[in-house]
């Protein structure tokens, strides 16, 4: 099986070399051959995918036939494994995982090169492009990271495992989704970069990948926010996120990807901000791979990180020689992509965005610094410092706060020049209802001035309160209009707005679930635990609940063995559920995890629905009795429910628009009128 | 015509006033919440315990370890309790840590020396963004306009503003 792996990642790299080679000299020669060998590149990108499709079936099949002879699967695989993360070997460590990310690449090259027909010569430029990225994961694949080394000695009978932490349902959807993301901005770039090397004209390329560019996003939001979950469910420390470098590696090109999602608007509707958006969508692609280098290098210690190994250089050099191309085209084109129109006035939605891009790219630095500090102060001081949470929450905080106040301001102001009355008449019922959420938490006992932490709540409260107020209200003017015209119900005439300009009315949507997902992290400041022995009987109580151990028993099946306590949780008196916090032990690995369970309380509040989380930490040795730790984390279920409605906007911002609806003009003097017809 | 222009102007910086006093006390009140500090005891032991991290390698501020079997969490929460009986000051017992544990058991880079930059850079960074969208702002602003052909108008002023009006009313958006 190694052999027929080996064998076709090596074909991988002769195809995509070939794809690559071929298609630069194709784009770059004038004579009639020039087509054709083009369009072998093309076929032999076409190809690649097979190639690397064949080497990913072959290492899944070496996971399900416990074929530990190679190497990967001995580490990551044991007998007993479940099937579910047998398949998830894929990218478990490493050498998968790269192999996983050269899959993906050839994935999206595959579609691409499929479409080529929309425009030859641009898809041509892309393709080469995504060639030359595609090369470099399979040098890396055949030459520094194989996935299919074979074990030298004795055949074992077993394998070592996979790492417990990794052993959890979202283990087999995270790090795709996530993967789809980074590998998926690759995309884009392709374009930008073909489209920047040939001076395309126009904005057609932007055009052609505004989808490419939605559903990466969208990749990677899910990716970034089910690590999240990830994290609040396996890890058992009750917190979702904890500025781990890895945690800030997808959140780096999540940020730039968002700034140049709205910035790129601008250049679509008013021709502006063309160097910038090469240059948002350059990085974007570029700190996808400072994330794989992160990982993958060594450099920085996290609990995500791969083990250390010498691919780092290799990454170093290709994020080095791609900042030097990209600069190279961007300085010696750089004419080409003049801005065609002046900005009128400040308050404007043209300069709403700038804000919004300034504000995005200074979290993105932020983080960035933060997280490469510590080696930066190794090499002036002679040691490293930690940066964690302290020093992002008291940085981000304030910026994202900022931001949020802008997604609220934004969508009001139109393009061109918004006048002052306008804004004033569509600001001010949001900005009531949000001032007076504000006070509401003051009257139910939250004191901003008493803390800085529920200083912050209050004001995310505020401010997430008022990006979902203006949508609502956007919803709302849009929807009223429509019905007036058609007299249809005003439910129907929202739906109808929305489906005229999808792309703004879905972007409203992904605003009101990072509003959602602010409220969901803004209840930290309030959460509570409590850690206590627990015999028979015994009564934690916390908040409104009060926990009681029923019993604590063991089991043992071939994978692992493990111990759990029965709690039965009560309200008011009343039972509402039961829980089963459990600890495991791994025979393989020989490693303990932790499995926190979890109670959403739905059914109990509505709005201010809280987490009861509970954790098994073990049994005290001397009385044999489990300690169970218990948290209670308010709001934490609208961080999920936000993140729904995001992928909802997405996917309604991806649907193509109706055409506008004519009304017909009962007396004959307006023209029909068109809502929603900017973004 | 001058003097109702010299009015108006006047009016408009009155107008700023009580804005710029709002964002002065906005600011203002910033700055108290982020520097405030805690009092007693028991926030102290927590304020403290949040600006530590865990020795074991978890990754973990202090007093949100939960790594199973750590053998350092216990130890250096009772640490800490002991230096907070003595009456040991913040710095004190930060200082004590960083000599048991290595610089690394502090969760955030000191406002000292080298470190001082962590802290400045984020900052100095969003204020030369903004120098430089108001830079890009005024340069586009003050950009002249393209000519235009024979014969084409275009509406400007109040004039546009009219016809913006009256959009709106007939949109009501």
């Amino acid at each position: 099986m190694s052999q027929i792996g080996s064998f076709a990642l090596l074909l991988a790299l002769g195809l995509s070399a070939y794809s690559f080679l071929a298609g630069l000299l194709a784009l770059f020669s004038k004579d009639a051959a020039s087509a054709r060998l083009g369009e072998t590149a093309r076929r032999a990108g076409i190809a690649t995918f097979a190639a690397v499709l064949l080497a990913a079936i072959v290492l899944v099949v070496s996971a399900f036939s416990d074929d530990f002879s190679i190497a990967y699967i001995f580490h990551h695989s044991n007998r007993d494994l479940p099937p579910a993360y047998k398949f998830a070997v894929l990218w478990s460590g490493q050498e998968g995982s790269l192999l996983f990310w050269s899959l993906l690449l050839a994935g999206y090259g595959f579609v691409l090169r499929l479409r080529y027909k929309t425009d030859q010569q641009l898809f041509a430029h892309a393709s080469v492009v995504i060639a030359a990225v595609q090369v470099f994961f399979l040098l890396i694949l055949n030459f520094a990271a194989h996935p299919f080394g074979v074990i030298q000695g004795p055949l074992p009978q077993d394998g070592t495992g996979l790492n417990p932490l990794l052993q959890y349902p979202e283990m087999v959807i995270h790090p795709p989704m996530l993967y789809l993301g980074y590998v998926g901005f690759t995309v884009p770039f392709a374009f930008a970069l073909g489209a920047l090397i040939m001076k395309y004209p126009g904005e057609k390329w932007i055009h052609i990948t505004r989808r490419w560019t939605m559903v990466t996003w969208c990749f990677l939001t899910v990716g970034v926010f089910l690590g999240a979950h990830w994290a609040y469910a396996v890890l058992g420390w009750g917190g979702y996120w904890g500025w781990d470098p890895v945690e800030n590696a997808s959140l780096m090109p999540w940020l730039t990807g968002t700034a140049f999602l709205h910035s790129v608007m601008m250049q679509e509707k008013r021709g502006m901000l063309k160097v910038w958006n090469m240059a948002l969508i350059f990085a974007t692609f570029l700190l996808s791979m400072v994330g794989t280098f992160l990982t993958r290098s060594g450099v920085i210690s996290s609990v995500h990180a791969f083990a250390q190994s010498s691919i780092g250089s290799w990454f170093l050099v290709f994020i080095a020689l791609t900042l030097a191309v990209c600069t190279y085209f961007l300085a010696l084109n750089r004419s080409h992509l003049k801005s065609e129109h002046k900005l009128e006035a400040l308050v404007s939605r043209e300069s709403s965005f700038l804000f919004n891009n300034l504000l995005l790219l200074t979290l993105c630095f932020t983080i960035l610094w933060g997280t490469f500090f510590p080696i930066l102060s190794e090499f002036v001081q002679g040691h490293k410092v930690t940066v964690g949470p302290p020093f992002f929450n008291r940085v981000a905080i304030p910026v994202a706060l900022l931001l949020l106040l802008l997604t609220a301001i934004g969508p009001l102001l139109a393009w061109r020049k918004t006048s002052l009355e306008s804004l004033k008449r569509n600001f001010l019922y949001p900005a009531i209802g949000a001032l007076s959420i504000g006070g509401m938490m003051i009257l139910f006992g939250v004191r901003p001035w008493e803390d800085p932490s529920y200083f912050y709540a209050t004001m995310a409260a505020v401010l997430s309160a008022l990006v979902m107020f203006t949508v609502i209200s956007e919803f709302l003017r849009g929807g009223r209009v429509i019905a007036g015209k058609t007299r249809q119900s005003l439910f129907s005439a929202m739906l109808q707005l929305c489906h005229r300009n999808t792309r703004r009315y879905g972007g409203y949507i992904v605003h009101f679930g990072v509003a959602l997902v602010v409220i969901g992290i803004l209840g930290t400041p309030f959460n509570k635990e409590v850690e206590k022995e627990m015999g028979f009987g015994d009564k934690i109580s916390i908040g409104p609940y009060t926990l009681v151990c029923q019993s604590y028993t063991q089991d043992d099946n071939p994978n692992y063995g493990n111990e759990w306590a029965i709690i039965n949780v009560f309200r008011g008196g009343k039972q509402i559920t039961t829980m089963y916090p459990e600890r495991r032990f791994y025979k393989a690995s020989q490693q303990p995890q932790t499995l926190p369970r979890i109670y959403p309380s739905f059914r109990e509040d509505l709005f201010l629905v809280t987490d009861v989380y509970l954790v098994y930490e073990g049994k005290n040795e001397t009385t044999g009795r489990p300690i169970i730790k218990a948290h209670l984390n308010p709001l934490v279920p609208w961080i999920w429910i936000g993140l729904i409605i995001m992928v909802f906007g997405t996917i309604v911002a991806l649907v193509p628009n109706a055409v506008a609806v004519q009304v017909a003009a009962t007396t004959p003097v307006r023209a029909p009128a068109h809502v929603g017809a900017g973004d | 015509m001058t003097a109702l222009a010299v009015e108006g102007r006047g009016a408009k910086t009155q107008a700023k006033k009580p804005a710029r006093q709002a964002l002065h006390a906005l600011i203002l009140t910033t700055t108290v919440f982020l520097f405030m500090g805690a009092g007693d005891d028991s926030a102290r032991f927590k304020d403290l315990g949040h600006r530590m991290m865990c020795a074991c390698g978890c990754s973990q501020i202090l007093l949100e370890c939960n790594h199973v079997g750590c053998t350092y969490s216990d130890k250096m929460r009772d640490q800490l309790q002991a230096a907070l009986d003595k009456g040991n000051n913040d710095d004190l017992i930060l200082q004590g840590f960083v000599q048991d544990y290595g610089p690394t058991v502090i969760a955030a880079p000191t406002a000292t020396g080298f470190n001082r930059v962590a802290w400045i850079m984020p900052f100095a960074g969003l204020a030369f963004g903004i120098t430089l969208v108001v830079y890009v702002v005024r340069s586009w602003k003050n950009r002249p306009t393209p000519a235009l052909a024979d014969g084409i108008t275009i509406r400007r002023g109040s004039e546009l503003d009219e016809f913006l009006r009256k959009a709106r009313k007939e949109t009501d958006l």
